[in-house]
């Protein structure tokens, strides 16, 4: 009887360990907060107009992507990789060189759904090796190789008129059209921006429980014990390389595409580090800061102009916000945006001295 | 030396040969075939005399960098801006007084000054938190240039080479021999070759205060053990403060050097930067004479490639980043 009755009871008990297991893998799936911008995000476009839609929201995201891939090294693997724009840059130069565009004796001509896997393919392998490179040395000298590799690529795009066209790049980039749709119209380029970030977002925090992203995060806390437990720590490193080049691959695709053009200026020195302020002001511990990150960027970068003008102040000083914005922000919360908010609530929480209130992040 | 050529007997060979092809290719006079397959002697030495003058730049800004972080473990990514500061000091002064040497004497001491203020002010508080550090640096070179561009504005500058130092001269090196038999030696302008010597005495002084004198002693031994050295009741904060104030001067003395014979202008500092990332990757982190080798190296690869392959010059640079990193990841010169 009792026999029986266990066994009744299993495929019960197995299911709502099934759910308890999924709601720890997924947490966002209980938290209505994130069900919300969820909902927000897919109904913009009834919001939003085309600029919104395109020049905030979408290029929101899109940073927020090449971002996020420099959050997984950091945030999980502990190095800080400054050419994850280059790795960007470099997806969109090849999608222009290998497809369509205006510049018809560099461009191959090729269709967008060939051009598009060899960019992100040849990318992926780009970021992969200049990842090899930087795991040979460690810690804070990651910071300075992948900045070095940064640079010589924007000085070579400057250089290169064979493949690069030199400072003038390559302009007026096709993109894809089929099944009738324009999918650079601003609501259909959206959703697609919003469906490649979605994927990057779940697979990052995907990855990150996985064995691989739990094996990359002890690697991160003790390279050395990881070794003596058996773990090849340079093969996880690049790994982890290999996956966050494609995340960024993907960014620089649809950042292509977002422009229709790309020059040196888009793989600048500047614009690498302004990924790594995205990444750090958004907070690197997990992936929504990025895009937190790269939605305070956006904003301020859009309107710092009329801003600092109305205040009656030089309206070029853009840079110098974002300059100081960064120091506070390095200066005050080690975990950007997040860290902050986390921080104020903790706070809230313990003087309302609520029983039993506040969630575990 | 002996024991390096016991140890890598295959390397020394290669150095060996590489120097000896190089001295021929100096100071001999080329065969006609060689001179239709290469292109004019002239323009081979003026590239190799370029990378080395250039070489004698960078090594002036990339010591300050690695003298900084072999001591402090600080990644000081705002190297660049200190450079360009000290070029527009520089710039300013020669202007308004007129002496290309006061320049030189104003930026350092400016430049210093502003070190010791970041050391005490900032890194300080942050003390063995590389990241943090290595953040607060990025912060600092954006919102310096910003601020440089907001003064000097977008322009380019050149500071005046002081009219005694204006013109070529001649160097007993033959580039051609004339069809009379009469040969034709290079001309070379003065200012490069006077800024080189003078980044090769600074270096010969820096390596003697280093080797030779207490202070030296002291800093030595902060590279290999700063926490002992703590422990032994010397006074470490004092000898970071100098130890940095001596760095970015050394960056403010460059920048002048790079105004006289090239230009300031807003990017210069990301240049200069990625320069002394370079060197100090190739010769070594933390070493003088690794960042005087490396300096050269550099130099050589970026003139040479930027005549012979103009469009791929930067890769060559970059090239021999890789191949430092995968042979000897500490750097050519680094103890470790």
């Amino acid at each position: 009887m009792s026999l029986l009755q266990s066994t009744q009871l299993r495929p019960d008990a197995s299911a709502s360990a099934a759910r308890r297991a999924f709601i720890r893998a997924w947490p966002e799936f209980q938290n209505p907060v994130a069900w919300l911008v969820a909902l927000i995000l897919v109904i913009m476009p009834l919001i939003a107009n085309g600029f919104f839609l395109i020049e905030i929201f979408g290029t929101t995201l899109i940073l927020g992507i090449i971002a996020l891939s420099l959050m997984f090294l950091a945030g999980y693997g502990g190095m800080v990789s400054l050419m994850q724009l280059t790795i960007a840059g470099f997806a969109g130069y090849m999608v222009a060189v290998f497809g369509v565009s205006a510049n018809t004796n560099i461009s191959l001509g090729w269709p967008w759904w060939l051009a598009t896997p060899m960019a992100l393919a040849l990318a992926t392998l780009f970021g992969t090796l200049g990842g090899a490179l930087a795991v040979r040395t460690e810690g804070i000298y990651t910071i300075m190789i992948t900045l070095a590799i940064g640079a010589a690529f924007y000085y070579f795009t400057n250089q290169n008129w064979a493949i690069f066209n030199g400072h003038t790049g390559i302009n007026t980039v096709a993109t894809p059209q089929f099944w009738g749709v324009d999918w650079r119209s601003d609501i259909a380029f959206y959703y697609v921006i919003l469906g490649v970030a979605a994927i990057c977002y779940f697979a990052v925090q995907y990855v990150s429980r996985a064995p691989f992203g739990l094996a990359l995060q002890g690697v991160r806390d003790n390279a050395r014990r990881m070794a003596a437990l058996g773990f090849n720590t340079n093969a996880h490193r690049i790994a982890a390389y290999a996956f966050a080049s494609f995340v960024a691959a993907l960014g620089g695709v649809l950042q292509v595409w977002n422009y229709r053009q790309i020059s040196p200026g888009s793989v600048s020195v500047g614009a690498c580090i302004d990924i790594l302020i995205i990444a750090i002001v958004g907070g690197i511990t997990r992936p929504i800061g990025p895009f937190i990150g790269a939605l305070i960027f956006v904003l301020l970068r859009t309107f710092a102009l009329d801003f600092l003008v109305k205040v009656g102040l030089d309206g070029n000083r853009f840079r110098l916000l974002i300059g100081l914005g960064f120091l506070a922000i390095v200066f005050w919360s080690s975990d950007g945006v997040i860290g902050l908010w986390e921080r104020w609530r903790r706070r809230d929480a313990s003087a309302g001295a609520r029983p039993g209130g506040g969630r575990h992040g | 030396m002996t024991r390096f050529i016991e140890r890598h007997p295959v390397w020394a060979l290669i150095v060996i040969i590489a120097v000896a092809v190089l001295l021929w290719l100096v100071f001999a006079i080329w065969p006609p075939g060689l001179e239709a397959a290469v292109g004019r002697k002239r323009v081979f030495l003026n590239a190799i005399l370029n990378g080395i003058t250039l070489g004698g730049l960078y090594f002036l800004v990339a010591s300050g960098f690695t003298l900084i972080f072999g001591l402090m473990r600080n990644v000081n990514l705002a190297h660049g801006s200190l450079y360009l500061f000290g070029g527009y000091i520089g710039y300013a002064i020669s202007t308004w007084t007129g002496s290309w040497i006061l320049s030189f004497i104003v930026a350092f001491i400016g430049v210093a000054l502003l070190g010791v203020l970041l050391q005490i002010v900032v890194f300080r508080r942050m003390e063995g938190q590389d990241l943090r550090q290595t953040m607060v640096t990025i912060g600092l070179s954006i919102v310096f240039a910003d601020l440089m561009l907001w003064v000097f504005g977008g322009d380019f500058y050149q500071v005046q080479t002081p009219s005694w130092l204006i013109g070529p001269v001649p160097l007993p090196l033959i580039t051609a021999v004339k069809s009379s038999g009469e040969p034709v030696y290079l001309q070379y302008p003065l200012v490069r070759l006077v800024i080189f010597v003078a980044s090769v005495v600074i270096g010969i002084a820096m390596w003697l205060a280093l080797n030779r004198t207490r202070i030296g002693m002291i800093v030595r031994a902060g590279v290999d053990d700063r926490d002992i050295l703590a422990a032994t009741g010397v006074r470490i904060q004092l000898v970071f403060v100098l130890v940095f104030a001596l760095g970015a001067g050394l960056a403010g003395i460059a920048g002048v050097v790079g105004g006289t014979f090239q230009s300031l202008s807003p990017g210069e500092d990301t240049r200069f930067l990625l320069a002394s990332l370079v060197v100090v990757i190739v010769g070594g982190m933390g070493s003088i004479p690794g960042a005087a080798l490396g300096a050269v190296i550099i130099g050589l690869a970026e003139q040479l490639g930027s005549v012979y392959i103009p469009t791929y010059a930067i890769v060559v640079t970059f090239l021999i980043m890789v191949l430092v990193l995968a042979l000897r990841p500490q750097g050519l010169l680094a103890r470790r």
